[in-house]
């Protein structure tokens, strides 16, 4: 669905980080939720109540559709948060556990 | 004479959790029942409370208050059930029983003696609650916070779903009969007959009997109908947790999680007249006291806080009452509309279908407060 621009895909510092465990990159500049929109994932969470599928919409820091769990703290609003190497980021299952 | 004019057996003034609920019960009863309501921006502490139906801390002062408390806390299933059948909401109503946390051995010992004190009152109706050591509270909730000295514990204690909660009477006041009218502030009440003229913002309304469950507007109207209502706005805050997954299964006092997974900290005190705003400095304190009681709760965003009034007495307890000089008009107003929405429905209800409220209520009238001061 997303695609990168040719120029900045050629340009930018590759980052690598985990997405529920295994290995990917994204690129310097991308938000975690521009990431995870590269390497096509378009679900990024189950909502609270009834489970279903949700992902990044306004991407502004507005709708709260693309939380995930980023370094173990939930409710992470991916939209906001700068990519850096290293992060472990983690979809979210239903509501965001109190601890994490 | 007046064509326009609503008719109706029962005029309830007041359209929160109170007014409702009694309205419900009167329509239930086979009364045409009318509830008139003010506008959305009413000062209305059925959107702003707690959502406890509480028990444990009940009734120091005043027996029959506990007894009234316990009443409805026992009713309260059967009343969920009942509501879930006539609407399909379910109020999430849940008895698992409820702690009063203590953040200090003194807190602790100053809680266990007035449950003592108040267990000790002529009258009273025995019921089992706990005190708990450090020891007892950890077993139970392993991650609660260092400086939890203890705990009272209560198997009576429960909570619900509270915006549910008024949905659902209105929805099954509606279904049984009764007429809903908002924007009707009542300006007037008047002798007509055997019954009432009741002047609102959009025309009169013919009543047969009137009860007044208008929360902080009481004390307008009561005396109207001949009768007294002292209460006052108290304000209280509240502050709301982004939802997480379950993991506390017992409401606290001051904190619960709702059936939804919402974090709810509440409980503040404030005079503050009609202000309904909010402030950091209460706001903060009560989220310090809440992470101390669970350190996790600190990790969650706070999505919402607001403030609302609760309708207090000078004594706390509720006032229901029977004009004297205006048969026909009664009068209830209390801060635990949730609690109490199973007895206001229920047995309270009854009572003025029946033109009295029984002798046992008595205690509850508003001539308690017609006591000279002592010197």
């Amino acid at each position: 669905m997303f695609r990168r621009l040719p120029d900045a895909a050629a340009a930018a510092r590759e980052l690598p980080f985990t997405l529920d465990g295994e290995p990917v990159s994204g690129r310097e500049g991308d938000t975690v939720a521009a990431a995870l929109l590269a390497l096509g994932r378009r679900a990024f969470r189950r909502t609270a109540v009834s489970g279903a599928e949700r992902g990044p919409w306004c991407l502004m820091g507005v709708c709260h559709d693309c939380l995930v769990t980023i370094d173990g703290a939930g409710n992470a609003q991916s939209c906001l948060v700068p990519l850096r190497a290293g992060m472990a980021v983690e979809t979210q299952r239903g509501r965001r556990e109190v601890g994490r | 004479m007046d064509p326009d004019a609503v008719r109706c057996d029962v005029a309830v003034v007041g359209g929160g959790l109170v007014g409702a609920a009694v309205a419900r019960g009167l329509a239930g009863r086979g009364l045409s029942t009318a509830i008139l309501d003010e506008g959305d921006v009413a000062h209305r502490a059925s959107r702003g409370n707690f959502a406890l139906v509480w028990v444990q801390s009940k009734g120091l002062g005043m027996a029959r208050y506990g007894a009234w408390t316990r009443l409805s806390s026992d009713a309260w299933g059967g009343f969920a059930r009942e509501l879930r059948e006539e609407t399909g909401t379910d109020v999430a109503h849940r008895r698992p029983g409820g702690f009063s946390l203590a953040l200090s051995q003194e807190e602790l010992e100053k809680r266990q003696s007035a449950l003592v004190r108040m267990h000790n009152q002529p009258g009273w109706i025995p019921y089992d609650f706990e005190v708990l050591d450090r020891a007892a509270v950890e077993r139970e909730f392993p991650d609660v916070g260092l400086d939890v000295a203890g705990a009272v514990y209560c198997p009576l204690d429960g909570h619900v779903n509270s915006l549910r909660l008024f949905r659902a009477l209105h929805e099954s006041f509606r279904a049984r009969g009764g007429r809903y009218l908002p924007e009707r502030p009542v300006e007037g009440i008047a002798r007509d007959g055997a019954g009432f003229r009741i002047k609102t913002a959009r025309g009169p309304v013919l009543a047969g009997r009137v009860v007044l469950a208008a929360g902080i507007g009481n004390a307008r109207l009561a005396p109207m109908v001949g009768l007294s209502a002292p209460v006052r706005p108290q304000r209280g805050q509240v502050l709301v947790t982004e939802r997480c997954a379950p993991f506390l299964s017992h409401p606290m006092v001051t904190l619960r999680q709702t059936d939804e997974g919402s974090v709810m900290i509440g409980d503040s005190a404030e005079e503050a007249g009609l202000d309904e705003r909010i402030g950091l400095g209460v706001l903060g304190a009560m989220a310090e006291r809440a992470v101390r009681m669970f350190p996790k709760v600190g990790r969650l965003n706070v999505v919402r806080s607001w403030a609302a009034l609760r309708v207090m007495t000078r004594d706390g307890f509720p006032v229901y009452d029977r004009s004297e000089d205006a048969p026909g008009a009664f009068l209830a107003t209390c801060h635990s509309g949730v609690t109490l929405a199973a007895a206001h429905s229920g047995p309270l209800a009854a009572m003025i279908a029946d033109g009295a409220l029984a002798a046992d209520m008595a205690p509850f009238s508003a001539r308690r407060f017609d006591v000279p001061a002592a010197a």
